[in-house]
């Protein structure tokens, strides 16, 4: 039976299709007993000879019977003889276990499949729109009832958020937003050279920060940050009942968990937004004057007199939007987290590419609506 | 049963964790075809022994011997064989969340050289079979299965490559009194048929009564007493009297008795 100890021996018999084992036959003289009945066919008489085996295990008593299968299904026979007590219970015990394949209903192909595929995305995608729907209304239900009775929000949770997904988070963002200044007074200051009007890189800098890249840029980098943490932090909950737990005690999930993370996003963004605009007015002056010896005060100068209010009031007004968006897409997939570990990897990541995507859709609207309105 | 020879043979171990020692002068024999069930109160170190029979823990003294093999002295290459007549069934299966359940059979089987895949995908199929799990769960993931379909198809893994002796960590614990009942069944018919030694952990007094021939009873960092559960009852020590004098083992006894009598 042991693979260290001596395996057994597999010799061929008198018959033409015969084969007698003996010694003790294991897992590991299966490939050998594999390849010698392969070639067996029903047509003929064949036979196993088991008189001198001493054990065998299930595996062995699992080939010798299926090939017997084979050979009935094709009208032959196989005798199995000379099996001892151990060796009879051990292929009784096999034969009884013997697996029975299901019968299963063919699957659609080709054409039919594909649709069924695609069906079933629409599907999906129009149920997580409806996920979403539903907890942006849980989110207004919620925020609307902690103004009536502002006793209920609370308020450690939402200073707790608003520092983890807005302080923490100053660093990256101004950064992010300094180096984007730098590039775009890189980049203007070359491609505006040639016709001698370097002097509207302030200009160039000014409205592309303040009235999309700032803003659009803090609410990706935010978007990978804090929905990821939001969809880990409410989907582990989820996973070990947590939430459920929450309910059978009284305590609203909507307003303990998700009210203070949204609203957080919505009074952080806009101040992140903020902290990216100056930070990328920064770094474009810095290098308007390195590069182009436009000095500070002729950049405030320029900055003032040449980009009207209306590209701060653009990029300003679409912060809570985005807020909303990230803080919705990121707690509905928390919620959508199943019981395993697995899953809660797979919704985080969903909800970063959602709340990204969502992002620069609803920037794209707002593109087209501010164009409209004309400002 | 008396005359079988020992495949486990634990002696004097110490297993110590920092300065927390959890056994201290252990001893311990299993013999060849028997289902021995290890009880012990939370915390005694049933799992902590199991994992160190099984190598998976190393002592910080005493001996080891597995089928023969001394685990803690033998180099790589006896550890891995032996790794190869050894079967462990964990708690929740611990089966590989990103392979089908006949995939995770198949994993010991690939160690098997010169097996063809065909042939060890259909012993896959039947060691699935083997232990009570229908056929279209074999194509299923683990999140997919029920909890008591996981440790079967934990079972199945376990006993892919015909191990001599499997090891069980808590086989029914989470399972209801059914399919508890079935899981016992399960081990004691594969024990008997197949001759495999079979060392269990458990909480459970029925799992005791229905499936195990005998009983090891840790506690005080050793094995206070090792024998039938017939002789459970005599044992003079007050954790020992409640556990198998209390109520739910009266119970237990009780419904098992014509069994345990035929026996």
């Amino acid at each position: 039976m042991s693979k260290a100890q001596a395996a057994g021996r597999i010799e061929t018999g008198a018959g033409e299709q015969s084969l007698s084992l003996s010694g003790e036959v294991g897992l590991a003289d299966l490939p050998e007993i594999e390849s010698r009945l392969s070639g067996w066919h029903a047509r003929a008489p064949a036979e196993i000879d088991l008189s001198g085996a001493g054990r065998i295990d299930t595996s062995v008593a699992w080939a010798l019977l299926s090939t017997a299968d084979r050979m009935e299904d094709g009208g032959g026979q196989l005798a199995i003889v000379g099996a001892n007590d151990s060796v009879a219970r051990i292929l009784e015990t096999v034969r009884q276990a013997m697996p029975v394949p299901a019968t299963e209903a063919p699957g659609r192909r080709g054409f039919a499949a594909w649709l069924e595929r695609v069906g079933r995305e629409v599907v999906d995608t129009a149920q997580a729109a409806a996920a979403f729907t539903g907890v942006l209304g849980l989110f207004v239900a919620r925020l609307a009832r902690c103004v009536i009775r502002p006793r209920e929000l609370r308020l450690t949770a939402l200073v707790h958020h608003c520092q983890d997904a807005g302080v923490r988070a100053v660093p990256i963002v101004a950064l992010m937003a300094f180096l984007i200044g730098i590039v775009l007074a890189f980049q203007g200051a070359a491609q505006l050279r040639p016709f001698g009007a370097e002097v509207f890189v302030v200009e160039l800098i000014s409205i592309s920060i303040l009235r999309e890249l700032g803003i659009l840029l803090t609410a990706i980098i935010v978007a990978g940050r804090t929905a990821s943490s939001y969809t880990a932090a409410i989907g582990s909950m989820k996973m070990r009942q947590e939430i459920d737990a929450m309910r059978t005690l009284g305590i609203d999930p909507g307003q303990a968990l998700i009210v203070p993370r949204i609203l957080a996003l919505v009074l952080m963004l806009p101040i992140l937004g903020l902290v990216a605009n100056l930070a990328g007015l920064f770094g474009g002056g810095l290098m308007a004057w390195l590069e182009l010896g436009i000095s500070p005060a002729m950049f405030v100068t320029r900055l003032a007199e040449g980009t009207d209010v209306s590209n701060l009031t653009v990029g300003m007004i679409k912060a809570p939007v985005f807020a909303v968006l990230i803080g919705v897409i990121g707690c509905e997939a928390g919620l959508r987290v199943g019981d395993t570990a697995e899953s809660l990897g797979r919704m985080t990541s969903a909800a970063v590419v959602a709340a990204i995507f969502a992002v620069i859709v609803a920037d794209a609207l707002f593109s087209i609506f501010f164009e409209q309105v004309g400002m | 049963m008396s005359g079988a020879e020992t495949v486990i043979e634990v002696r004097d171990l110490r297993m110590q964790f920092g300065r927390h020692v959890v056994h201290d002068g252990l001893d311990l024999d299993v013999r060849r075809g028997e289902i021995l069930g290890v009880v012990g109160g939370s915390g005694t170190g049933k799992s902590v022994l199991l994992r160190a029979i099984a190598g998976l823990e190393r002592p910080a003294a005493g001996r080891i011997t597995l089928l023969g093999t001394d685990v803690l002295a033998g180099d790589e290459a006896a550890r891995e064989a032996l790794s190869h007549r050894i079967g462990v069934m964990f708690q929740d299966g611990a089966l590989f969340s990103s392979l089908t359940v006949v995939e995770n059979v198949e994993v010991p089987l690939r160690s098997v050289a010169g097996l063809s895949a065909e042939t060890r995908h259909g012993l896959a199929r039947f060691r699935i079979a083997l232990s009570g799990l229908p056929w279209n769960a074999g194509d299923k993931y683990p999140a997919e299965l029920s909890g008591g379909m996981r440790k079967r198809a934990g079972l199945a893994r376990a006993l892919a490559h015909d191990p001599e002796i499997v090891f069980l960590d808590e086989p029914t614990a989470g399972l209801d009194p059914i399919g508890a009942a079935a899981f016992d069944a399960l081990i004691r018919d594969l024990s008997h048929s197949l001759g495999l030694t079979v060392f269990l952990v458990t909480h459970d007094l029925d799992t005791l009564y229905a499936a195990c021939d005998r009983v090891a009873v840790l506690a005080e960092k050793r094995v206070l007493a090792a024998g039938t559960l017939d002789d459970m009852l005599e044992v003079d020590h007050p954790w020992v009297q409640e556990y198998f004098r209390g109520p739910r083992a009266r119970a237990a006894r009780k419904e098992d008795a014509p069994r345990t009598g035929m026996r």
